[in-house]
């Protein structure tokens, strides 16, 4: 799985970070989303997909595939 | 419960997409489909009042989910077609082209609609602000506009006076509270809202109702407040509230008050969720029956639905959440504050303008508000987990 964010559309709500800590952080200036990691683990997934499903924003992108 | 074999959304929109993808994710791999009135692809409603009133993104921006991502969902939508009658007994729907579409579980996620002024009616140059195509009337209404009053001082009014206000118009806020969004934030952080509106040039009216609209040649030229005031205005937006969209199921037997109202699971009936704007269902934490109008209020609970059609639910207990961006700030608001509840700065300083407030009620921390300190509030908001999760003592007489 990779993981990219959309950093100009995120509003900053922390959603993802609330549910994977692991993979997202937050700047502490703006709020606005930091991606610790863009390749996580497999014990991960679940919660970054939930984390992608939650994003207020919808600027949290999964390529499965890669 | 037998297992469920195909699934019927009716609303394609945050709370509904949401649902759909969840029961995917989850492994659902019945037939899905998704019914909704508007004819565009999913899109997402909070931009409406910031980046597509303004013009920083092209509407298609708002979109919730590229084509590809929702071919891959392999649900059957079904858009531009307003469900308009269902029979709860058999989750039959009905809709306005006249299909019937059944399914072994269905999900009401038809949101709300803008109230409007009864005088507005018809009257050019009036507008509210809840879908798409009211975004691109309102926005050209502005480009070639002076005067704009916006009528309601909650957060979609503050939120569209910010936005006309930067777009370079002359913009007056009008409402019943002293403060805008008091409501909310309560009156520490309305205070410092309205003075947030101040400097940036926004006239306030506060305490204020719209008492009569002036029109011209059917088109709006101003408006009269409950103390007198004349005010002149070629846009007048009108953010009033909303009322949960349920006139559809006038005739369906679910329980309606104020939003289909529904158990701790979020079922309105055997078979029949709601989710989103238009779902008022009893929170365990809080002991009472609750409706959110918020955008991850419409994702969270699309997932709690998901997981009970999938016979994994659990009752749905959100810290309720909604953020706001005006001018040069971002709010964060964890929690629902009551009227009663008191205010402290327990982070940062307001004169520099950034900080975080926790609010306290009778029963302890119940709300916390980032002020331009989204990540410092979402630390703080582990103080009120509490009140919104732990289940309610029953009251003993
Ligand atoms: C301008 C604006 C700005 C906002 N800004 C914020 C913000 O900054 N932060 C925040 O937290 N929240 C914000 N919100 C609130 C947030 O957008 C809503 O809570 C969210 O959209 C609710 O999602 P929903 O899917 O439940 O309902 P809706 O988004 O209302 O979607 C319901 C869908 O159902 C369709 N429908 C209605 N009736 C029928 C029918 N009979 N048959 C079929 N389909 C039907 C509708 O056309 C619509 O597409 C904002 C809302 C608006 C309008
Ligand atoms: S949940 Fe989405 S909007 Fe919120 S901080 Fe994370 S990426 Fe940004």
């Amino acid at each position: 799985m990779k993981i990219t964010v959309e950093e100009d559309k995120c509003c900053g709500a922390g959603q993802c970070v609330l549910i994977a800590p692991e993979v997202f952080d937050q700047r502490d200036d703006d709020g606005i989303v930091i991606l610790l990691d863009a390749t996580p683990a497999e014990d991960q997934y679940e919660q970054v997909l939930e984390a992608a499903a939650v994003c207020p924003a919808a600027c949290i992108h999964l390529d499965d595939k890669a | 419960m037998t297992s469920v074999q195909s699934v019927l959304v009716v609303g394609a929109s945050a709370a509904g997409l949401t649902t759909a993808e969840a029961l995917r994710r989850k492994g659902f791999t019945g037939s899905l489909s998704l019914l909704g009135s508007e004819s565009e692809l999913p899109y997402d409603r909070p931009p409406l009042s910031k980046q597509v009133l303004s013009g920083a993104w092209e509407p298609e921006r708002a979109q919730l989910r590229s084509a590809e991502a929702l071919a891959a969902l392999d649900a059957e939508f079904v858009l531009g077609d307003p469900a308009v009658g269902l029979d709860a007994d058999n989750r039959k729907i009905t809709t306005a082209s006249g299909r019937t579409l059944t399914a072994d579980a269905v999900v009401i996620a038809t949101g709300a609609t803008a109230r409007t002024l009864p005088e507005q009616r018809g009257v050019r140059g009036t507008h509210v602000l809840r879908k798409l195509e009211d975004a691109a009337a309102l926005r050209a209404g502005l480009l070639s506009a002076r005067r704009v009053v916006v009528v309601g001082d909650g957060v979609l009014g503050a939120e569209t006076a910010a936005t006309a206000r930067q777009m370079g118009l002359d913009v007056t806020l009008v409402g019943p509270q002293e403060a805008p969004m008091t409501g909310q934030l309560g009156a520490l952080v309305a205070g410092h809202l309205a003075d947030l509106h101040r400097r940036n040039g926004v006239k306030l009216r506060g305490g204020v109702l719209p008492d009569a609209l002036h029109t011209e040649d059917g088109a709006v030229s101003g408006l009269r407040l409950s103390d007198g005031t004349e005010l002149e205005a070629d846009v007048v937006v009108t953010a009033v509230g909303c009322t949960p969209a349920t006139d559809w199921l006038e005739s369906s037997g679910l329980n309606l008050d104020n939003g289909v109202v529904c158990d701790a699971y979020c079922r309105a009936a055997p078979g029949i969720w709601a989710v989103g704007d238009v779902a008022r269902w009893h929170h365990q934490g809080l002991g009472r029956l609750v409706r959110l109008e918020n955008r991850t209020n419409a994702a969270e609970q699309g997932l709690a639905v998901a997981a009970d059609i999938l016979g994994d639910g659990k009752p749905y207990v959100p810290v309720p959440y909604f953020w706001t961006d005006q001018f040069d700030v971002k709010l964060q608001v964890y929690g629902i504050a009551s009227a009663v509840a008191r205010a402290e700065v327990v982070e940062g300083d307001p004169v520099e303008g950034r900080f975080v407030v926790s609010m306290t009620g009778p029963q302890g921390p119940e709300c916390v508000l980032g002020w331009n300190m989204p990540k410092q509030a979402r630390l703080q908001r582990a103080a009120v987990v509490d009140h919104y999760t732990r289940p309610r003592q029953p009251v003993t007489p």
